[in-house]
């Protein structure tokens, strides 16, 4: 059974779609990636995951039943784009105010608040305000807001903008490590290589509507051009051959090839073979997720343009 | 519920630990206290002593100019302009040279002017002498007669009593009752735009710091708005006690500091107020008036009604503030255009109380007291002077229905609001978006 399941959500503002007939489910334990430009729709969809907005249409599953954003809320983290404190707020008080909004005992927040600070090393903060912390500092202690309560769905909305690559890979750790331990989580950025790193299966949204949805396995299956490289010792001379089509030459000796339709890599293994040139290496090159969003966003006026909507 | 109680014990707590709320519970209530203080004081201090040689060699004033603690006067034929400084004397004052009947060309010469304590005194104390003068001699009395005759017409005392009320009440209360009305009613609207604007700033703090979308995925919108209000009226109520008890601390203390003379004085001033030989200020026979008659107010109805439209009034506007301030962004000037249709109502209410205090049973008074918008400073001010008789029953109990419906709805309009402008960011929305978001 999916944790979540979203059918056809529609939302509408005065002058945009901003979401527009998207379904999508998500399974258990898995990291799941939603991806899009600025301005798709990635927040007003998460934001009516998390029981923030109402969708204007359409119907939201949370583990099989209706989502009651009065019950479930308790066992969502969200973790919103802009970081959201109370600047002149203690952090240890911050933490289990938040921490006891959703629900938790005052003793339960805090057994779990000083679990947490101690794993990310933030003890010695505990007497101080958020407005003496750096941006990557606040951004750790707004993650350890987001799951402290154990949720069973995390949603993070750009969990690494403003982390060095350190802080970077401690979130990135624990994201694995909560998923490992069966919470669900759903990121949205627009950074493909932590995608690519941590995802487990991607939706891209472009205004206001879905247009890819897979793993990233079969993503770049599906966006495959049948390319290519191959390294030789030396370059060969007659590399020409109806199979394949060079595309481009490296100063490493080897070649960037797209194999032409109705062939297969063993015929151009082939060719070479006969050809008796000193292969070193054969690789497939797979689209990067980035490749992939670039040219299904690309053509798409790169600012979301305002439309009238008669709804 | 719960989760509300927890926004309202933060928002409370945030504010009450902050140092300029300490500072500004303890310092108000000192600092009011002690201007009072220093102006008793001062006026007290002021009055001193002037002496005036009088040279009157026709006798016009027939010696009887009586001295005073503010003035002394002595008759004296050696001093001239010449030498009345060093002689001691503050001022020399001569009467016209001619018949007694002329009462004009009265001269004083001084080298440095005199207080206006004590020009008021020598004016008022000569006029006194011309008069008791001329009649005793036109009609040949004797001037003590005169004087003993004046001071039992002086005498003369009103009771303001209203109809079926047979205590009396040693004078008119209604400058204490307005005075009384005045002090709630401004408290009152001081209060609304303080604790208002808080309100205001706290959301508008909430919204640009994007804490309000996560408080808002723990709970809902009208949780966190009435969390807000509920709290800082609770530090608003915190404050007006700790002010009441400061208060009354402080000048009890400040009674044992002064002067057991002074005290004395106001004391013989209560034995004999009514036309007293005058020998102190007006304003010293006022205060004496007043507290004889500040015990003629019905304390508890008037500080059971200032607290109840406190917190009628101060849920009725904080509503509509916090409205605007999940509207507006960062920028301050949107949101002084978008308050001002909020404050206008606020001030205009001080106009009519101002209005209404001359005159607390005007139609004026009367309907806009049951208004919500005006009603808690207007009824605030018109309640000590009595009810039922001033304001009826029937006026008041339909003022503070309305007032609670009042602020019911302003709650369900502000929160409708606040629900969509508290995630909304960009520019700021026109009133006709704003009434759109109340359809949803």
């Amino acid at each position: 059974m999916n944790l979540i399941e979203a059918k056809n959500l529609k939302k509408y503002y005065a002058t945009q779609k901003a979401v527009d007939d998207i379904s999508f489910s998500v399974a258990p334990g898995t990291i799941f990636g939603l991806l899009g430009p600025n301005g798709a729709g990635k927040t007003t969809l998460l934001r009516m995951i998390t029981g923030i907005f109402y969708p204007d249409e359409g119907e939201i599953l949370f583990e099989g039943k209706p989502f009651d954003p009065q019950k479930d809320i308790e066992k969502i983290g969200y973790m919103p784009e802009e970081r959201g404190l109370y600047k002149k707020m203690k952090i240890g008080e911050q933490a289990l105010y938040l921490a006891r909004l959703k629900g938790l005992s005052k003793a339960h927040a805090m057994e779990l608040i000083r679990e947490w600070f101690q794993k990310l090393e933030m003890e010695s903060w505990w007497n101080k305000k958020v407005e003496d912390l750096s941006k990557g500092m606040s951004q750790k202690l707004q993650f350890v807001t987001t799951v402290l309560h154990q949720p069973k769905l995390i949603i993070l909305d750009e969990p690494f903008s403003g982390l060095d690559p350190l802080n970077s890979n401690i979130i990135k750790d624990e994201i694995f490590k909560l998923a490992k331990n069966g919470a669900t989580i759903i990121f949205s950025t627009h950074r493909m290589e932590q995608v690519e790193e941590i995802c487990d299966h991607i939706i891209l949204v472009n205004r206001g509507q879905k247009i890819l949805d897979g793993t990233v396995k079969t993503v770049k299956q599906q966006y495959k051009e049948n390319l290519f490289k191959i390294g030789f010792d030396e370059l060969p001379r007659g590399a020409a051959h109806p199979s394949f089509a060079v595309l481009d030459q490296h100063a490493d000796h080897s070649l960037k090839i797209r194999i032409n339709d109705g062939y297969k890599p063993n015929d151009v293994l082939r060719h070479f073979l006969q050809e008796n040139a000193p292969i070193t290496a054969f690789q497939e090159i797979l689209p990067s997720l980035n490749e992939i969003f670039i040219k299904l966003v690309e053509g798409a006026p790169a600012a979301r343009q305002f439309q009238n909507v008669t709804a | 519920m719960n989760k509300t109680w927890l926004i309202i014990q933060r928002e409370y707590l945030s504010r009450v630990r902050k140092k300029t709320f300490i500072l500004s519970t303890i310092l108000t209530p000192l600092f009011f206290v002690l201007l009072i203080a220093a102006v008793i004081f001062i006026t007290v201090k002021s009055i001193r002593n002037e002496k005036i040689a009088v040279v009157d060699p026709s006798g016009i004033l027939k010696e009887s100019l009586e001295s005073s603690k503010t003035v002394t006067y002595e008759f004296r034929s050696d001093v001239d302009t010449g030498n009345f400084v060093a002689k001691g004397f503050a001022a020399i004052l001569y009467p016209p040279q001619s018949s007694i009947n002329n009462t004009k060309n009265f001269r004083i010469i001084t080298k440095k002017s005199l207080s206006r304590y004590a020009n008021e005194r020598v004016e008022k104390d000569i006029s006194r002498t011309m008069e008791n003068n001329l009649i005793s001699d036109s009609l040949k009395i004797d001037p003590q007669t005169i004087d003993n005759l004046k001071k039992s017409a002086g005498e003369t005392k009103i009771d303001f009593a209203k109809l079926g009320e047979n205590e009396n009440t040693g004078g008119s209360n209604f400058n204490v009752a307005s005075i009384i009305g005045y002090i709630t009613a401004f408290l009152i609207y001081i209060t609304l735009f303080i604790y208002g604007i808080m309100v205001m700033r706290g959301v508008m703090e909430e919204k640009t710091n994007r804490i309000a979308e996560v408080v808002i995925s723990s709970v809902k919108p009208f949780q966190l708005m009435m969390g807000k209000i509920l709290g800082i009226g609770a530090v608003g109520l915190t404050q007006f006690l700790m002010w009441i008890v400061l208060i009354i601390g402080l000048s009890a203390i400040m009674m044992s500091f002064i002067p057991a003379e002074m005290l004395q004085q106001v004391q013989e001033n209560q034995a004999r107020i009514p036309g007293s030989a005058g020998e102190t200020s007006d304003a010293m026979r006022n205060m004496a008036s007043i507290t004889t008659n500040l015990s003629t107010v019905n304390w508890p109805l008037v500080i059971g009604c200032f607290i109840f439209y406190f917190l009628g009034g101060y849920l009725f506007y904080a509503a509509l503030f916090a409205a605007v301030g999940s509207a507006v962004n960062e920028d301050a000037q949107d949101a002084q255009s978008l308050t001002f249709p909020i404050t206008m109502p606020i001030i205009i209410a001080i106009i009519i109380m101002v209005n209404s205090i001359n005159d607390p049973t005007s139609s004026l008074a009367k309907w806009s007291s049951i208004i919500p918008f005006f009603s808690p400073i207007v009824m605030t001010s018109r309640v000590p002077f009595g009810v039922p008789d001033t304001v009826a029953y029937w006026e008041l109990g339909l003022s503070m229905v309305l007032l609670i419906l009042g602020f019911l709805f302003t709650t369900w309009l502000s929160a409708k609001i606040y629900r969509t402008g508290i995630l909304l960011y960009g520019k700021k929305p026109s009133w006709k978006e704003m009434a759109k978001w109340l359809g949803r």
